[in-house]
């Protein structure tokens, strides 16, 4: 009789188990089918964008300034540097604000000024980027009364704060008050802990939501139409119109010319991979100096 | 060498709540003076009133005097000068993790302007021996992080780095309550050797632990110092009625 009794409690086992292995089948292969969902459209864009520029794409595009209309060649190596030159003056003026206000609003802001810039942080994010082009055109182009790399690089540097803002205080909350005390307990004053002692233990989640930035205002149009406004030539000064790949990218796409449409194929797949390349070479050097077991 | 401690009339606040109240007690110099009580009795935020730990919390408010040696604690000097002469040893080892093994001892000086580099190779050096940690990680001062250590060793790296900036005081706020017997019989012995040199606060929960190595202790109850004296004492004939319900585990 007990024993018949164990045969069936161990029938029981086996269904219930059978039936636990279902189940976690089921979850793996949901889980595993949302990953492809995600990655689908990114893998298809990116294949597209090879397909449709490896073509046009050779040395004289990433060398030479663009040819005339109706002359086969040229290249879009001037809107190349201009886009560095842009992101570059975005970054310079973007980074240090957008981590300063992050940090301030973590450490100090819990008050009615930290609210304040919270909330304004939150509708700069949701204002069309078109809209802060055309504030970069009133604050800068008006002033200097020409289009500019300046003004294109302050735009883009307006659309990069709040993101990187809010990212840094999530970030620098995320430190644990005892790595605060332990520094305390050191004699460290209050700005010299949050500057040596926070923000570096917060560094690798600032590093990301800067690039998250970063990755997010490199192929931006809009706000650039009227502000860098685009150039045919090389450009290095900062005060006088530059040429940028997304800009370059858009007046090629809207031309009647299918010369200039591959052109632009090759221009979207250049800008894709240099944002690929220039966040995963941060990720890189940043990473050099961890140490071995640090979180 | 360590420096008396001499606590008058110290309340602290948190808000409305008054967690310490109106305590007055010596701890004298190269030894070992363990704070025991229930949980909530104040003894941590006691200890945080010694080196202006406590200020840092929002809304929270002392008065009376501390005297650590000839430093009038609350009175014409500023916090971090105070922390700079008291070390501080906290409940959870917290080792600053992105640091190595290395700048975790070197913080304290490092941060505070210190500069030569041969006397702080001599200074990490001295300060991992001293808190019974040089020997397991010598090989890995700088590769490692302080955070891929054993919690015990962990614990000694905190006790490392307190004394790297050479107090005269240190606090230790339950320093054994996260780790396992062979760390707790490590860093007892440590206490030991260390109060030769220094005066130290030891808050616990353990009372083994306070007879094991204080010389004297203090019990707190709802945030008052119901009665101090040698540890002999206290564990063997209280005083006071409260205190032998405590220690014989009638409550608490």
């Amino acid at each position: 009789m007990s024993r018949a009794m164990t045969l069936k409690a161990s029938q029981a086992d086996l269904s219930v188990s059978l039936w636990r292995r279902a189940i976690d089948l089921l979850a793996t292969f949901a889980a595993g089918s949302a990953v492809v969902l995600v990655l689908l459209p990114l893998g298809a864009v990116f294949g597209y964008l090879v397909y449709k520029g490896i073509g046009s794409l050779n040395w004289a595009f990433l060398s030479q300034t663009p040819k005339p209309v109706g002359e086969a060649g040229g290249g879009m190596a001037n809107a190349i540097a201009g886009s560095a030159l842009i992101l570059g003056i975005a970054s310079v003026i973007g980074v240090p604000v957008g981590i300063g206000a992050g940090v301030y609003l973590a450490e100090y802001g819990r008050n009615r000024l930290g609210d304040l810039i919270r909330f304004t942080a939150d509708v700069l994010n949701g204002v069309p980027s078109i809209v802060i082009g055309i504030v970069a055109y009133g604050i800068v182009v008006l002033r200097q009364r020409h289009f500019s790399a300046l003004a294109g690089g302050v735009a883009l540097a307006i659309m990069m704060i709040p993101t990187i803002t809010r990212a840094t205080e999530e970030m620098v909350l995320l430190v644990p008050t005892a790595v605060r005390e332990a520094a305390y307990g050191l004699g460290v004053s209050r700005w010299r802990t949050t500057i040596s002692i926070t923000l570096r233990t917060a560094m690798s989640g600032v590093i990301t939501g800067v690039m998250l930035a970063f990755a997010r205002v490199a192929g931006e149009t809009a706000p650039l139409l009227f502000t860098a406004f685009g150039n045919t030539y090389w450009n290095w000064n900062m005060n006088q119109p530059t040429a940028a790949l997304p800009l370059q990218i858009f007046v090629y796409a809207i031309s009647p010319f299918d010369e200039w449409h591959r052109q632009a194929w090759a221009g979207a797949l250049v800008l894709i991979v240099l944002i690929v390349v220039s966040v995963s070479a941060v990720r890189l050097v940043a990473g050099r100096g961890m140490l071995k077991g640090s979180s | 060498m360590g420096v008396d401690i001499q606590v008058e009339h110290l309340n602290a606040w948190f808000g409305k709540t008054r967690a310490v109240q109106d305590i007055t007690l010596k701890m004298s110099a190269n030894h070992a003076t363990a704070i025991i009580g229930p949980s909530g009795c104040g003894k941590s935020t006691f200890v945080r009133c010694i080196n202006r730990m406590h200020e840092t919390v929002p809304e929270a408010r002392v008065s009376g005097q501390i005297r650590i040696g000839d430093l009038n604690v609350y009175n014409g000097t500023s916090a971090t000068q105070v922390r700079r002469r008291i070390g501080m040893v906290f409940q959870k080892p917290n080792p600053f993790p992105t640091m190595s093994i290395y700048d975790n001892v070197a913080a304290g000086l490092k941060l505070n302007g210190f500069r030569d580099r041969r006397q702080l190779d001599e200074i990490v050096e001295r300060s991992l021996t001293m808190a019974a940690l040089w020997h397991e990680v010598k090989d890995a001062l700088r590769k490692q992080s302080g955070a891929s250590l054993s919690g015990g060793q962990q614990q000694r790296l905190c006790i490392a780095r307190a004394l790297a900036v050479e107090p005269q005081v240190l606090l230790m706020d339950e320093p054994c309550s996260a780790l396992d017997p062979i760390s707790t019989s490590k860093i007892e012995e440590l206490i030991f050797q260390l109060k030769q040199r220094y005066t130290i606060v030891i808050v616990t929960h353990n009372m083994q632990q306070a007879s094991r190595v204080a010389e004297y202790t203090g019990f707190f109850l709802l945030g008052n110092l119901i009665e101090f004296d040698k540890t002999e004492k206290i564990f063997t004939n209280p005083s006071d009625k409260r205190t032998e319900d405590y220690i014989t585990g009638r409550f608490g």
